[in-house]
């Protein structure tokens, strides 16, 4: 197991699994996890909540569940030398953007398209702004980002535009370590 | 015969005055507070406390140059038996439950530990003061210097609160700041007392001593317990107001009003007595009343909180003009030094100690922001000024607390802000940052957000688990009348609905003529964003000021409890509930006209019922479905678009089909809406298509059975932000327990 997550935090998380999991079969749905209300609030819920479970599958067990948590894992120091043949692990810088770039990307084409970019700016932001100016923002957004002239921001373009951000900070968890 | 004369006019001041008086004091304080909020500027840079007792200094230099005394207000009579009720019961009942008790260890250590090391500091600093001969204080004795000591150390940080919310802070700071606020008032109180009773002792023994420390928690204890039988007991008594729904809200009053009470009688912590009640009842409470006396409760228990507040504010003003002042430069400026010293080493120390328990460490800032934001405030006044006559420097005991109090008030309060906004400079500058950096970075870190809130960050889930048992088993079902109250979330959302349907209804015919032409459109749309924009760099700027304006920020929900002088509101909460409806109804319809169209057609934020997920289940029962290929499956996806039901939405579902006709060539199903509206909840699903037949990008629907089994728990209405934090308590309630009985 690639998770690295220390034998403590395990143990929490599976009290926290389980006491998520009101049906008792192992297994999280859905409904488990909009049972949660801070996620009700969240504007990203429902992609947070699609991202821990695989393709047309709606139910997740502990490993996945932790495997999902395993991507915000902070990355230590000493792991960022690792050598990289064993394969990465899950909470390296690459597989940290690819967990957000699939927040975009539902339909797993591995673009994200200007439609997918105005849903989730849609959720992200008030009732304020007018479905124009939002529009501008999704193009000046790919505009940015796309250097290959398809309109649709690829993987590659994600990672290189936020090559300047903090990604294994922003998206880490203080105490998953 | 008599002489009396009957005069036409009389004015009988002396009837009316005391409450006359009373009536034109709280006015004007209401003035004062209207009159900050004209330029609201000035309550982001001035903490409404400064502003308080500037405008009492200025009513009380004109009181004393007309030779006036200030109304006899602040007896101690009046100040406990009236005036901090309502700040007290304000501060409970708008305690966020959940992050309290998550961090509860934390708050009462801060409160607890922190308030005693605190007195115990200062006291005993300032007694070493006045042995130096030169100050002249020397009958000051030990007792009298814990007293006074005491009384300084009760902070207020609500100004810092609103700083903090401005900043960002975690939001773990805020709560260890409300909670310790609200202990410590609760601490220094008895400590007051203690030492006030100590005080009037002319030999202490050793005996004494520890009698005393075991009174203290006695006192806190005991304080507890009862405001926890007497939270029940409310609960219990709103059961039966079913049908007397006007006198809910005085029920809630009453009872909270009467633990205080009682707890005086008892000589136990009154303070913690009605904190603990509010903080039980309400989750009890807000599920049995009416919604409108749910409102009612709050506002009144904002306003007179508020109210008496200001008033002692105000008061800290007047007096402070209108009394003898016993001025002795040493001992008050020690005192204030002290005062700011060992609230800084105390944060210090007990953060170290602390720190390894806790999940999320405080770091340097956060530190700095709790000890610079411990600003004195009402309730220091108040003690001061209700010492007994026999303390012998009570004047002077009363002029250093006004000190104290006015400099963290004006200074600290006034600097805190730009302070912590100098510590957590941004590295980056603002305009360097791409649209692409500020939009993904606020999408990591919501996604943070929610994960966090996932893992949970409690850690006693034993107990956690055993309690949420014991209250589902036994409490609610003793507590809660069984009818579920509408909230406020389930009548906005009926209303849209209705108005969605009818909408809908409007649009229908256009719609269908106007078919064709929506794809015409769609093309237009695709060759304009082919052609790229230029986009100026004032374009850019604008969009980085809508960006930081209109992005939702992290756990909005923040926001409801660090502005003390204001009601919690759900604007935000709603905002995002009603807006998660939108991109998926929108996604729905816009699955089947290629992705842009359906943004003209929604462009008020209806809700749906709250099924709405990215929920990619199929429920193989409902549709036969044989063939697991591509090409299934996409119709199965797109047969499933209609099927995300409310039943009223049942109905423009259909010209919806029609179209669908048009653009896609998919036979799309009326009957499989049938079969849903026996659905109690039927959720929206999508389902990530395989992209490679279908035109569009987006999700499509598909709802899923409503699993009969349990519909109690779902996703919560924030009633109020505070309500969505509960989840300690509360199994969230669902909506649509509304309509589905068609």
């Amino acid at each position: 197991k690639k998770l690295n997550i220390s034998h403590s935090q395990i143990t929490r998380l599976y009290s926290r699994f389980h006491s998520l999991d009101k049906g008792e079969n192992g297994a999280l749905s859905r409904e488990d996890f909009q049972r949660i209300p801070e996620l009700a609030i969240n504007p990203l819920g429902d992609r947070i909540i699609n991202a821990f479970f695989p393709e047309g599958e709606d139910q997740v067990n502990f490993r996945g569940f932790m495997r999902t948590l395993a991507h915000f894992r902070p990355v230590e120091d000493n792991e960022k030398n690792k050598d990289l043949t064993s394969g990465e692990p899950l909470n390296s810088r690459t597989n940290k953007l690819h967990f957000a770039f699939q927040l975009y990307d539902l339909d797993r084409d591995d673009k994200i398209s200007r439609d997918e970019l105005l849903q989730v700016l849609r959720m992200m932001v008030g009732v304020n702004i007018s479905d124009e100016q939002l529009g501008s923002i999704a193009d000046r957004t790919i505009q940015e980002a796309d250097t290959n002239g398809d309109m649709c921001i690829s993987f590659s373009e994600f990672t290189k535009v936020l090559e300047k951000v903090d990604v294994e900070q922003k998206m880490s968890i203080r105490f998953l370590h | 015969m008599c002489e009396t004369t009957q005069a036409v006019f009389t004015l009988n001041y002396p009837r009316i005055q005391i409450p006359f008086e009373i009536t034109l004091w709280v006015l004007l304080a209401s003035f004062a507070k209207i009159g900050f909020h004209v330029y609201h500027k000035i309550t982001v840079w001035v903490p409404e406390s400064c502003l308080l007792i500037s405008i009492g200094l200025i009513v009380g230099g004109i009181m004393h140059s007309l030779h006036e005394k200030p109304p006899a207000v602040l007896t101690s009579n009046a100040f406990f038996l009236y005036m901090l009720p309502p700040i007290v019961l304000d501060s409970g009942y708008f305690m966020p439950t959940r992050p309290f008790f998550e961090n509860f260890g934390t708050v009462l250590w801060f409160a607890v530990v922190g308030t005693l090391w605190n007195s115990i500091g200062i006291g005993i600093s300032l007694f070493a003061i006045c042995q130096i001969e030169v100050f002249g204080v020397q009958d000051i004795t030990l007792q009298e210097n814990f007293l006074f000591a005491s009384i300084i150390s009760a902070v207020e940080p609500v100004a810092v609160l609103t700083v903090f919310e401005d900043i960002s802070v975690h939001e773990q700071l805020y709560i260890v700041v409300f909670g310790e606020c609200l202990f410590n008032d609760a601490v220094t109180v008895v400590l007051y007392n203690l030492f006030n009773h100590v005080a009037a002792l002319e030999v202490v023994e050793a005996g004494d001593v520890f009698l005393d420390i075991g009174r203290f928690f006695v006192v806190g204890l005991g304080g507890t317990i009862f405001g926890a039988l007497f939270g029940f007991v409310t609960a219990f008594t709103t059961r039966f107001t079913g049908k007397v729904r006007e006198i809910e809200p005085l029920i809630i009053f009453l009872y909270s009003y009467l633990a205080y009470l009682i707890a005086e009688l008892f000589a136990i912590s009154s303070i913690m007595a009605i904190v603990i009640c509010a903080l039980t009842m309400k989750y009890y409470v807000e599920e049995n009343v009416s919604q409108r006396s749910c409102t009612t409760i709050r506002h009144v228990i904002k306003m007179v909180g508020s109210v008496s507040e200001t008033l002692i504010f105000f008061f800290l003003g007047v007096v402070t003009i209108t009394t003898e002042h016993e001025w002795n430069w040493g001992y008050i400026l020690f005192a204030l030094l002290f005062a700011l010293l060992w609230r800084g080493l105390g944060i210090l120390v007990l953060t170290q100690i602390i720190n390894p328990f806790r999940t999320i460490p405080f770091n340097f800032k956060d530190q700095f922001g709790l000890a610079y934001g411990g600003l004195r405030g009402a309730v220091s006044f108040a003690l001061a000024f209700t010492l007994p006559d026999n303390i012998g420097r009570k004047d002077l005991f009363i002029t250093g607390t006004i000190v104290v109090i006015i400099f963290t008030v004006f200074i600290q309060g006034i600097t805190i802000r730009p302070l912590l906004k100098l510590m957590n400079v941004r590295k980056t500058n603002r305009n360097q940052e791409t649209i692409n950096d500020e939009i993904h970075k606020r999408l990591m870190e919501h996604t943070v957000a929610g994960i966090e809130d996932l893992c949970g960050q409690w850690s006693h889930y034993y107990w956690k688990d055993k309690f949420m048992k014991f209250n589902n088993r036994i409490l609610r079902k003793i507590l809660i009348r069984d009818n579920h109250p509408e909230s406020s979330i389930v009548a906005l959302y009926k209303k849209l609905e209705l108005q969605n349907a009818m909408e809908v209804l409007d649009q229908m015919s256009g719609d269908i003529s106007a078919a064709p032409s929506l794809i015409s459109l769609h093309e237009e749309r695709k060759n304009a964003s082919k052609s790229r924009k230029k986009f100026l760099s004032s374009d850019v700027t604008n969009m980085h000021e809508l960006l930081s304006k209109n992005m939702y920020k992290i756990r909005h929900r923040t926001v409801s409890y660090t502005n003390k002088h204001t009601l919690p509101d759900d604007i935000t909460a709603r905002e995002i509930l009603m807006r998660r409806h939108t991109s998926l109804r929108r996604s729905l319809r816009a699955g089947s006209f290629h992705g842009t169209n359906a943004a003209k057609m929604s462009q008020k934020y209806f809700s749906l019922p709250m099924g709405r997920s990215l929920n990619s289940r199929f429920p193989p029962r409902r549709l036969v479905h044989a063939d697991g290929d591509i090409e299934s499956e996409i119709n199965y996806s797109s047969i499933r678009h209609p099927q995300r039901v409310s039943s009223k939405a049942v109905m423009p579902l259909r010209p919806l089909n029609t179209l669908k006709e048009v653009a896609s060539s998919v036979n799309t199903v009326d009957g499989q809406n049938e079969e849903q509206r026996g659905c109690r909840r039927s959720h929206l699903g999508s389902n990530v298509s395989r992209s490679g037949h279908l035109t569009s990008h987006l999700p499509h629907g598909s709802s899923r059975n409503c699993s009969d089994g349990d519909h109690d728990a779902w996703v919560e209405e924030p009633q109020n932000n505070s309500d969505v934090q509960h989840p300690l308590m509360r199994r969230p309630h669902w909506l649509p327990q509304k309509p589905h009985d068609k």
